[in-house]
């Protein structure tokens, strides 16, 4: 369990997050929202190590975070970034490896194999990273997190992974297949926490969404009560109309414009 | 590159990387440097007015300084080997080896393949505080100079350089976090400011000064004995082999600082680490011999492209190459106009500039350049 207990953070005079408190369990799938600016990289920073809190606490398996070294950090959650630009000639299969060596693991070209193809890149070991597309930058990026936590079958104690916009350079068809890796992970047993903008990908694959805006959190529950039209159309301060999917009344959102109207 | 890595794989190793996994081959690469630093440390020492062969050259090292460890060598040769070439040759593989490292440590940290000491003003700091060591040993830095002795010049220059080091670093840092670009900027002004004062003092030197300042800019392992050897070495060889203990997290950083945390990279011990190394490897290296230029871009970048970005690898490489590329430097610094000396810095950037343009043609276009 990973608890944030009255969090503040500040930088300088500005603060960016206020008193927010919140548990993410492993075995689900938590996804942020929430407009630009509202603080949600942020809420992830407090939760992966890199922001210390102004003020509140957060805890890992109840020891405060900063009693971890990094190197113990790194073992027991694995973080994607936004985006990540390599200054040097780096080899796919080297950028991954650095996560296998994250990780603790033995570098078996094995893993790599078996990541990349998980994420849709085999034969790609040998490529340099910097011609890759963006969006297949993004890919390996994820592949070398895949190889950082680990097999699941290994985890001696639970795991969490970060992503923070983990999709938005990518194809539809890789979204969808990034996110289900995301959400098999969680059912192994993975704390699972995914910054995202999509608000129907999110309704999809989430267990829990937690909404952030002003620096709060406005709204944390399953996407069946916390996709609203009310809401979301006060948090991103924009029309938008909530349908339902049966059978599972999966809420989804559309926008409200000339060909959508309320 | 990934051709030579395939082919790498596809010849085969006992251990069977993964494809565009280099790090077989740069094992074999840092092998082939080992033995090519060897060769070129016999070749250095056997060249010169008296010219001996490699094998006569490890016969009479084999034989010792006092000729007693067997095989009959003359006298002359002992002398020529032991006295007046080894401190010169094992001088510049040092300063070569640290000023390769330190570019290579510097690059990895600010994550820009064009950083080096001389950059950031470590070198301009150093050599200010040599160049005022010579021109003011006279007057107020008198004592100084009575207390430390011949360790006057190294002690000055790493002083210097750790000086520039710490005022760089501290201006780079704001509430416990360094900003490297903010660092790289103020490392330029520093730069010139050292400049601007090296050359207020240069117009206060006088002739005998002046000639020793030049030597300074122009860089040169003249006047390498065992006694100077020894003052400098210590502080080189002490970073050269701390350096691989930050191969794992510059590895780290090369993906960004947030990035390196998030892999379990404790990332301001790292900077550090990498800060301390860097100026008292530089502030030693131009102590020894001066500002010797293009050896801490050139070496790192043609390895980089060899064998690839990965530290573990690259940093023993860069000092391999760095040696060899100053060992045979000043081979031909003291050969070419003989009885002459060149001062090694002119032949460094004179070989290393033309180099160095050539990679930035055939690359353009290719890895963000």
């Amino acid at each position: 369990m990973l608890t944030i207990e009255s969090a503040h953070l500040r930088y300088g005079n500005r603060a960016i997050l206020e008193d927010v408190s919140v548990g993410i369990e492993t075995g689900s799938f938590t996804v942020v929202v929430g407009p630009n600016g509202a603080g949600k990289s942020s809420l992830v920073k407090l939760m992966t190590g890199e922001s210390e809190p102004s003020l509140g606490t957060v805890r890992l398996a109840g020891a405060d975070l900063s009693a971890f070294s990094p190197r113990a950090l790194a073992r027991r959650r694995a973080v994607l970034p936004q985006s990540s630009a390599l200054s040097f000639p780096f080899t796919v299969a080297e950028v991954i490896r650095l996560g296998l060596e994250a990780g603790g693991h033995r570098l078996m070209p094995s893993a790599i194999e078996t990541a990349l193809s998980t994420v849709d890149l085999s034969g790609f070991e040998a490529r340099s990273f910097e011609t890759l597309s963006g969006g297949e930058q993004q890919r390996v990026h994820m592949a070398r997190v895949l190889c950082q936590i680990g097999e699941p079958a290994s985890w001696s104690e639970p795991r969490y992974l970060f992503l923070d916009e983990p999709v938005s350079s990518l194809d539809i068809r890789h979204q969808l297949s990034v996110l289900r890796i995301a959400h098999d992970l969680s059912r192994k047993g993975a704390g699972v926490v995914a910054v995202l903008h999509d608000l129907n990908l999110a309704s999809a694959f989430a267990d829990r969404i937690l909404v952030v805006s002003n620096g709060r959190i406005a709204a944390d529950g399953p996407p069946a009560t916390v996709i609203c039209d009310g809401l979301l159309g006060e948090v991103f301060a924009t029309g938008l109309k909530v349908g339902r999917l049966p059978p599972a009344t999966m809420p989804f959102v559309l926008p409200q414009t000339a060909a959508f109207p309320t | 590159m990934t051709l030579s890595a395939t082919q790498a794989t596809a010849r085969g190793h006992r251990a069977p990387a993964a494809p565009g996994d280099r790090s077989a081959m740069a094992r074999r690469a840092i092998a082939v440097l080992l033995c090519a630093f060897v060769l070129v440390m016999l070749v250095g020492l056997g060249t010169g007015p008296a010219f001996l062969a490699p094998n006569e050259v490890a016969r009479i090292l084999l034989a010792g300084p006092d000729g007693v460890g067997g095989a009959d060598t003359s006298l002359a040769d002992r002398v020529i080997v032991w006295q007046i070439r080894l401190p010169r040759v094992l001088l510049g593989a040092l300063v070569g080896a640290s000023l390769a490292i330190c570019g290579a440590v510097m690059q990895g940290l600010f994550r820009n393949p064009l950083a080096d000491p001389g950059l950031i003003g470590i070198s301009s700091g150093a050599a200010l505080a040599a160049v005022a060591t010579i021109v003011l040993s006279g007057g107020i830095l008198a004592p100084f100079a009575a207390i430390t002795g011949i360790y006057a010049l190294p002690i000055a220059a790493f002083c210097g350089g750790l000086l520039t080091t710490l005022l760089i670093y501290r201006i780079g840092t704001r509430s416990g976090r360094s900003s490297m670009g903010l660092i790289l900027l103020a490392g330029i002004a520093i730069a010139a400011l050292g400049g601007a004062l090296t050359g207020f003092l240069l117009y206060l030197s006088n002739d005998q000064q002046l000639r020793d300042i030049t030597f300074w800019s122009l860089g040169g392992l003249g006047g390498a004995s065992w006694t100077k050897l020894l003052a400098g070495a210590p502080m080189m060889l002490a970073a050269i082999l701390a350096a691989p203990f930050l191969a794992r997290g510059l590895n780290g950083i090369v993906l960004g600082e947030a990035e390196a945390f998030h892999m379990g990279v404790d990332v301001q011990w790292l900077k550090r680490a990498s800060v301390i190394l860097v100026a008292l490897a530089t502030g030693a290296a131009v102590a020894m011999s001066g500002t010797i230029g293009f050896v801490g871009i050139v070496v790192p970048h043609l390895l980089r492209l060899w064998i690839g970005p990965d530290h573990r690898a690259l940093l023993p490489a860069s000092a391999l190459g760095g040696a060899i590329l100053l060992i045979l430097a000043d081979m031909v610094a003291r050969t070419v106009v003989a009885p002459a000396e060149l001062p090694i810095g002119i032949l460094t950037a004179a070989l290393g500039a033309p180099v160095f343009l050539s990679i930035l043609l055939c690359r353009r276009g290719f890895a963000g350049l």
